[in-house]
């Protein structure tokens, strides 16, 4: 059985007031300057390269990060590579009030943990999530825990969908569990 | 309960019980990838999949249009890839002469009513404007989708959006469609397909048609589409399509998550300013803002109607010293119609800067990028922080750039 659950340290992209911010885009999470990158190994170093005060995020980031953002995350593009950048960094769940619907798709066939949490808005604004915090979080009841807060939140646990490609992979290892 | 139209397209490609909230497995009819993602799909296809067929090849396709022809030595690397890939396995690919993909496809008769069509555009929702289900996806989504024909959905609501009242030129389909984005935001329709209705709506061209539907992107919105259709633009669909134009329309009973009414009602030109497509003023309000350049183009505004439109404004008259006006058509036959008709001539004359078809710099392609302190008014759909260089881009319809050139300010026709 793979892991369901994951506890790691949070960046939480919010500004100075602790609001998180909203409708990040794919630009400005992996810019479109580096489209053409086919090698997931390569995309890391450009994770977050465009958004303001954050340009630094793939020399602050640690395997078995969470990242933490605002609503609408992942507008715009399709580009995988926007998942991929996080995936090479070995960050190993987002969280987020709401994504794009492509964002989200793509997360999910990448076997990338990536749940909404509603509340999440109101736990940064009240500081009772910040960075460096340490948060566990359960992919399939919802269950959520900030250790360095002694606080728990809920996430919408995985789909049933999302799920099985969780723990086959990735979506291609999924649609080769029933012949395709 | 009765259907609304995207739930009746899913339920025609799928077994499941296509319902809002529901996840289905979705017969795709079109799958297809571009010079971006088109690599990356080529190298998980050939990692995941060597040696096995896809499901259907003369229904998949590459369509070259973000960097066309190749302006680095990695774009033309990336493009050759999907070229090799594309003979191995007896591809169709519309090249770089072709122009966006997504109006290409639709040119060709592919992307048809009540179809399915994926492909590596974020813009694929734009074929909501002849009632196909068009949808971007990631390379892995495509990629699976080029070996297996089908994919995961999750059936999304929808939600009505009538438009009372109507409007009269040089308010055009860019000014609605930057209207209902103020009005709208990010949060209205997201995640959800959206149902446009109205007079001002019923009465618009085919490009108009694809202006606004385009925009749902920015909306956050899944897809948007038009259920009543006007005799132009069905008239220009069944040009394409060589066959009736049969959409499906929602049932009397079908269920609606929510109904919003935005009065539009002598609705004057409208403008986004940075950094957003949804940071939406009048025209009017940003008159006399300073600008370097202009780009008129992308899938949502680069049909022939849209450069008719700037060129009723420019011709006869010149850009401004200094100022510099992009043109870059959709698609090469939207080019070969503006030649045949003297478009071409009249921008060319104005002082326009008028290149081959394509995206042109909505990612970075070749022509519409901005150099740090540039202000460009652009027709295009994002005007993000970064997205087109480190200058600043305000969002506008054809008529509104074409008179900005003109002054090196942001004006209107009326200005002249």
């Amino acid at each position: 059985m793979d892991t369901l659950s994951h506890r790691g340290r949070i960046w939480v992209l919010a500004d100075k007031s602790g609001k998180l911010i909203e409708d990040i885009d794919t630009d400005q999470i992996y810019h479109n300057a580096f489209l053409h990158i086919t090698d997931i190994a390569e995309m890391g170093q450009y994770a977050l390269g465009n958004l303001e005060g954050w340009k630094d995020f793939p020399k602050k980031a640690r395997p078995g990060d969470i990242i933490a953002a605002g609503r609408n995350f992942g507008a715009g593009s399709s580009r995988q590579q926007a998942v991929d950048c996080f995936i090479a960094l070995k960050v190993a769940v987002l969280l987020a009030p709401s994504y794009s619907s492509i964002y989200f798709r793509n997360a999910v066939n990448s076997g990338f943990p990536i749940l909404r949490c509603g509340e999440l808005g109101s736990l940064a604004a009240g500081r009772k999530l910040e960075n460096g915090d340490e948060v566990e979080v359960d992919f399939l009841s919802g269950k959520g825990f900030n250790l360095t807060k002694n606080c728990a939140f809920s996430v919408d646990p995985m789909s049933g969908v999302q799920r099985d490609i969780y723990h086959k992979g990735n979506l291609f290892a999924f649609g080769r569990s029933f012949g395709r | 309960m009765g259907k609304t139209v995207i739930e009746k397209i899913i339920q025609a490609h799928t077994s499941d019980e296509a319902a809002p909230g529901k996840i289905v497995w979705m017969d795709l009819d079109i799958r297809s990838a571009r010079d971006f993602g088109g690599p990356n799909v080529v190298k998980n296809y050939e990692r995941e999949y060597a040696g096995l067929p896809l499901a259907d090849k003369a229904k998949t396709f590459f369509t070259f249009d973000l960097c066309a022809p190749a302006c680095t030595l990695k774009y033309a690397d990336n493009q050759q890839v999907c070229r090799d890939f594309a003979r191995k396995y007896g591809l169709e690919v519309y090249d770089v002469d072709r122009g966006i993909g997504t109006h290409v496809l639709m040119e060709e008769g592919l992307a048809r009513a009540n179809g399915t069509v994926v492909g590596t555009d974020s813009h694929m929702n734009i074929l909501g404007a002849l009632g196909a289900f068009g949808q971007g996806m990631g390379d892995v989504d495509i990629t699976f989708a080029f070996r297996t024909g089908r994919t995961w959905f999750e059936v999304p609501e929808s939600v009505k959006v009538i438009l009372k009242g109507t409007f009269k030129k040089p308010t055009s389909a860019k000014d609605l469609t930057l209207y209902l984005l103020k009005v709208l935001g990010t949060k209205k329709i997201a995640l959800r397909s959206a149902e446009f209705t109205g007079p001002s709506v019923a009465a618009l061209s085919l490009a108009g048609r694809l202006t606004l539907c385009s925009m749902v992107t920015e909306m956050a919105g899944i897809i948007g589409f038009i259920p009543q259709c006007g005799a132009d633009a069905r008239k220009e669909i069944e040009g394409y399509t060589k066959a009736p134009y049969s959409p499906f329309s929602a049932d009397g009973d079908a269920g609606y998550a929510e109904t919003v009414e935005v009065d539009v009602q002598d609705l004057p030109p409208q403008a986004a300013a940075p950094p957003s497509p949804t940071n939406v003023k009048p025209a009017a309000e940003l008159r006399g803002t300073q600008i370097d350049s202009g780009f008129i183009g992308s899938c949502t505004n680069g049909r022939f109607e849209d450069f008719a439109e700037a060129a009723r404004v420019l011709k006869g008259r010149k850009i401004k010293k200094g100022i510099m006006l992009k043109i870059v058509p959709a698609t090469r036959r939207v080019y070969e119609e503006l030649l045949a008709k003297g478009i071409l001539q009249d921008l060319f004359e104005a002082g326009a800067i008028v290149v081959n078809p394509g995206c042109g710099g909505c990612a970075e392609g070749h022509v519409g990028l901005t150099g740090k302190g540039e202000v460009q008014i652009s027709t295009g759909n994002r005007n993000f922080a970064g997205k087109q260089g480190k200058g600043q881009t305000y969002l506008a319809g054809p008529a509104v750039v074409a008179a900005s050139c003109i002054l090196g300010h942001i004006a209107g026709p009326e200005d002249l």
